[in-house]
């Protein structure tokens, strides 16, 4: 920050501006009354209204009127400073002030888009603009401190999102460490068996980036590993991961899977998380067949040896001299530092049985759009062939949609892919049995690249489309053509009847929702969440990848849900916002930090314990508290505690708050 | 000051006015996106932004109301959301220390109103700043700088008072010194 403090000392010549954002300020906010109102406020030498205070006009308009009018302080109303704050700065920096004898008011976000009345919201923008202009006199020159940032990052999800993000960073050099919960990497992709609108294999084109993300010089793996505890600020984050015990070593595990023949368990009894239910598996399992790393794993919750103790171990025989197995693997609290992460934890599918109507769970052959990808995918529980639960082929299959979407019962919100993804199954349910496919939907929604071509393709392809909410599945026979079948009554509203329609199989397209653990892991990366649960991005627009951490990044579907093309886009986007933050290699602090006038200072210690980040200690030699303005991160807890008023905060003084509690009052 | 004689006799046309004091991470921006959202609510509110609901110190709430607000509104982080892990409940409990305070000083409890919004209640904005303007329509104006001033001139009057009793006692004391001596 080159600008020094000369100018803005000395006389208070305050420049006001008042923007009318188009028509977004100015058609509530009577803006040059606001300005005829500023104009006569004590220090005020200049006021302005304008159309486009953030356009280059704007910005130039305030660097001139500094050089030519001698200003000294700076006021803008316009949008929330949470928008525009850094924008103004740079242009009272430009023309010549320190940046920080500027002050914003929010007439926008918190008056013309909130209130309708023109005479009340223009009264309260002058009320806010004084409060500005009597706020700005006491506004000091500050400098942005600059702390080196830490060029590694963490990835946390080893779905599609969070391997490209990792992938990304690391073919730029980056050091990153990926962290999985589940045994192996892949996320929901790799249960997928073909994906819209292509129908490229899923494995196919995940499996590489899979091999790619374990063999890369820069990626630390960690699989079943999990965060547990995240310090520190952006550039400098100190993070705890816990490495659950997989009693394989990972690297001695060449993944024969003789251990899996040689279990003491001769039959797979288990339920297989990967084939979600459909298929069993040992306690000693490889995740799937492609996993990463591909390494078996031993489920603590099955394993006799793991449990009791008492197991013939006939698995460690097997492995022989590899010595892969070793049941002495303990839990492992690891801590590293990195300077960035990205979050993308993904999703979690609707749970069927809260729709009781539909049947999920009570008839068998009510399945989900999941459990008939694993159906269909060639290394799944039936090796690709589509069978009813008494393994006859179905000659006749009904998918519901907007299971758990679009619901106010259940979740309001669009899923966004299970249209798209309910037109692949059918295709591919058609392709497989040759049944007649129909699907129960209340909009088509395939508004992407290609997609709008492949719902044609299911129309040439003979899917029926039955426009309706569902109403019920039933498996009580009212013709004799219904004797065996599941009933789908449903109110075909292009009809205009209700009509009842016997199927063989049905599929329903569940909705996609937040983790149950979201908020948990919202609270251990200080995020937010959205009302409905999903990770919120700091701006829904301008940054969709960031959060209200700085150096935290959001991508895939724990901000929302999207399909892959979607997920990738975001992955990439929030590894170059990292990437972006690290190579410029330090991170400009808001100079926001408190501080101790020690003259004043009595001693009390009654700031120390209040502070989180322990900036704040006593000096005992001097008898004083003392604040490592490093540590500091702004907050302002201890300045209003202080029973002296000796700690202070820049950018938030006492004098500026008093100020500006009197500039709203006045009006 | 024509204003405040106006609501001090309860004069049609008075409205109720709110300072606020927002979280810069939770409450502030849960305001913005009641902004995007185009939430409509009552335009009685000033917020004043700080970075945390820590920094309002208590003083900036008696400050507001000596300075004519009817109400005063904090809005912080949920506890165990703070930005700066628990500036919030360091609020909570100079709020609760001060309600009592404020309740000696005759300022009714709904005057003084804490709430925790996070960043994606813009909803909850609307609401609370609603609920609160109608609440404080049925209180009427505190006018605070009014009942100053006519405290003062209360203190003033008993001052003139006791000042014309000594001056009384002291006449008529004078012939009882005299008589004594």
């Amino acid at each position: 920050m080159s600008t020094s403090s000369k100018n803005g000392d000395g006389e208070i010549r305050i420049g006001f501006y008042v923007c009318q954002c188009g028509h977004n300020i100015g058609a509530v906010v009577d803006c040059p009354a606001v300005a005829e109102y500023a104009s006569k406020l004590p220090g005020v030498v200049l006021s302005r209204h304008y159309k486009y205070m953030c356009s280059d006009p704007g910005q130039e308009l305030i660097q001139q009127d500094i050089r030519e009018h001698k200003l000294t302080r700076v006021v803008v109303a316009s949008c929330s400073p949470l928008l525009h704050e850094h924008t103004f700065r740079g242009a009272v920096e430009r023309g010549g002030l320190n940046p920080f004898y500027f002050q914003m008011v929010n007439i926008r976000e918190h008056n013309s888009w909130v209130h309708a009345d023109g005479a009340a919201a223009t009264a309260k923008a002058k009320a806010l603009a004084r409060a500005a202009i009597e706020r700005v006199r006491f506004h000091r020159p500050l400098e942005t401190t600059r702390v080196p940032i830490n060029p590694d990052v963490l990835v946390v999800g080893g779905g599609i999102a969070g391997i490209h993000a990792a992938l990304t960073l690391a073919n730029a050099g980056k050091k990153v460490t990926l962290v999985e919960r589940e045994p192996s990497i892949g996320g929901h992709m790799a249960k997928f068996d073909k994906t819209f609108p292509t129908l490229d294999c899923a494995a196919c084109i995940l499996t590489p980036k899979m091999s790619a993300v374990r063999a890369h010089e820069n990626i630390t793996l960690w699989t079943y590993s999990e965060v547990v505890k995240v310090e520190g600020y952006v550039g400098n984050y100190t993070v705890t991961v816990r490495r659950k015990p997989r009693y394989v070593h990972e690297d001695l595990c060449v993944g024969c899977q003789e251990c899996i023949t040689a279990c003491v368990y001769k039959d797979a009894r288990f339920p297989d998380e990967f084939n979600v239910g459909l298929s069993k598996r040992k306690p000693v399992y490889l995740p799937f067949p492609q996993a990463v790393p591909q390494a078996v794993v031993i489920d603590p919750e099955r394993c006799l040896q793991v449990k009791t103790g008492k197991c013939k171990k006939s698995c460690l025989e097997a492995c022989a001299d590899r010595k892969a197995i070793d049941f002495s693997m303990k839990e492992q609290l690891i801590e590293i530092k990195v300077g960035t992460m990205i979050l993308a934890t993904g999703f979690r599918l609707f749970d069927a049985t809260r729709i009781p109507q539909y049947g999920y769970g009570l008839y068998p052959n009510v399945v989900t759009s999941l459990e008939l990808e694993r159906l269909v995918n060639s290394s799944g529980p039936t090796g690709g062939e589509i069978i009813l639960r008494d393994g006859s082929k179905p000659q006749t299959a009904g998918f519901i949609l907007c299971v758990g979407s679009r619901d106010v019962k259940t979740n309001r919100w669009c899923s966004r892919t299970c249209c798209m993804h309910s037109m692949k199954l059918a295709q591919l349910f058609k392709e497989h049995t040759g049944a007649d496919v129909t699907i129960f939907y209340m909009d088509i929604r395939a508004p992407g690249k290609g997609c709008e071509e492949f719902y044609d393709k299911s129309l040439r392809e003979g899917i029926r489309f039955v426009r309706g909410r569902v109403a019920e599945v039933t498996d009580w026979a009212l013709a004799p053509e219904e004797e065996g079948k599941l009933v789908i009554r449903v109110e075909d509203t292009l009809a205009g009847f209700v009509r009842r329609i016997p199927v063989d199989m049905i599929v329903l397209a569940v909705g996609m929702e937040p983790n149950a653990d979201s908020q948990d892991v919202r609270r251990l990366f200080n995020l937010s969440c959205s009302t409905e649960g999903w990770f919120l991005e700091k701006h829904p627009k301008l940054a969709p990848v960031n959060t209200f951490t700085d150096g935290v990044f959001i991508a895939g579907c724990c901000q929302g849900p999207k399909d892959i093309p979607d997920s990738i886009a975001q992955a990439g986007a929030a590894a170059a916002e990292a990437l972006a933050l690290i190579d410029k290699g330090y991170i400009e602090q808001e100079p926001n930090t408190a501080y101790i006038v020690e003259a004043d200072c009595s001693g009390c210690k009654s700031c120390v314990p209040l502070c989180p980040y322990t900036a704040i200690s006593f000096d005992e030699a001097t008898r004083k508290a003392r604040i490592n303005e490093a540590l500091c991160k702004g907050c302002g807890t201890c300045v209003a505690s202080c029973p002296s008023g000796s700690i202070r905060q820049h950018l938030f003084e006492d004098d500026q708050i008093f100020n500006e509690i009197a500039g709203v009052m006045a009006s | 000051m024509d204003r405040m004689s106006d609501e001090k006799s309860g004069a049609v046309g008075w409205e109720p006015r709110i300072a606020a004091f927002f979280c810069n991470w939770c409450t502030y921006t849960a305001a913005d996106l009641a902004g995007v959202s185009r939430l409509k609510y009552e335009p009685n509110i000033r917020v004043i932004r700080l970075m945390c609901s820590g920094r309002v110190d208590p003083q900036f709430i008696v400050e507001a109301f000596a300075r004519g607000a009817d109400g005063v509104l904090i809005g912080g982080c949920h506890p165990g959301d703070c930005h700066y892990v628990e500036g919030n409940y360091k609020t909570l409990r100079r709020f609760e220390m001060l309600k009592r305070m404020l309740s000696d000083l005759g300022i009714e409890e709904p005057r003084l109103r804490l709430e925790w919004i996070s960043a994606s209640e813009g909803e909850k904005v609307r609401t609370v700043v609603n609920d609160m303007v109608a609440r404080l329509r049925q209180l009427g104006p505190l006018d605070l700088p009014g009942r100053f001033k006519a405290w003062d001139q209360e203190m003033a009057d008993l001052a003139h008072e006791i000042q014309q009793q000594e001056a009384a006692a002291a006449a008529t004391a004078q012939p009882e010194v005299t008589h004594a001596s």
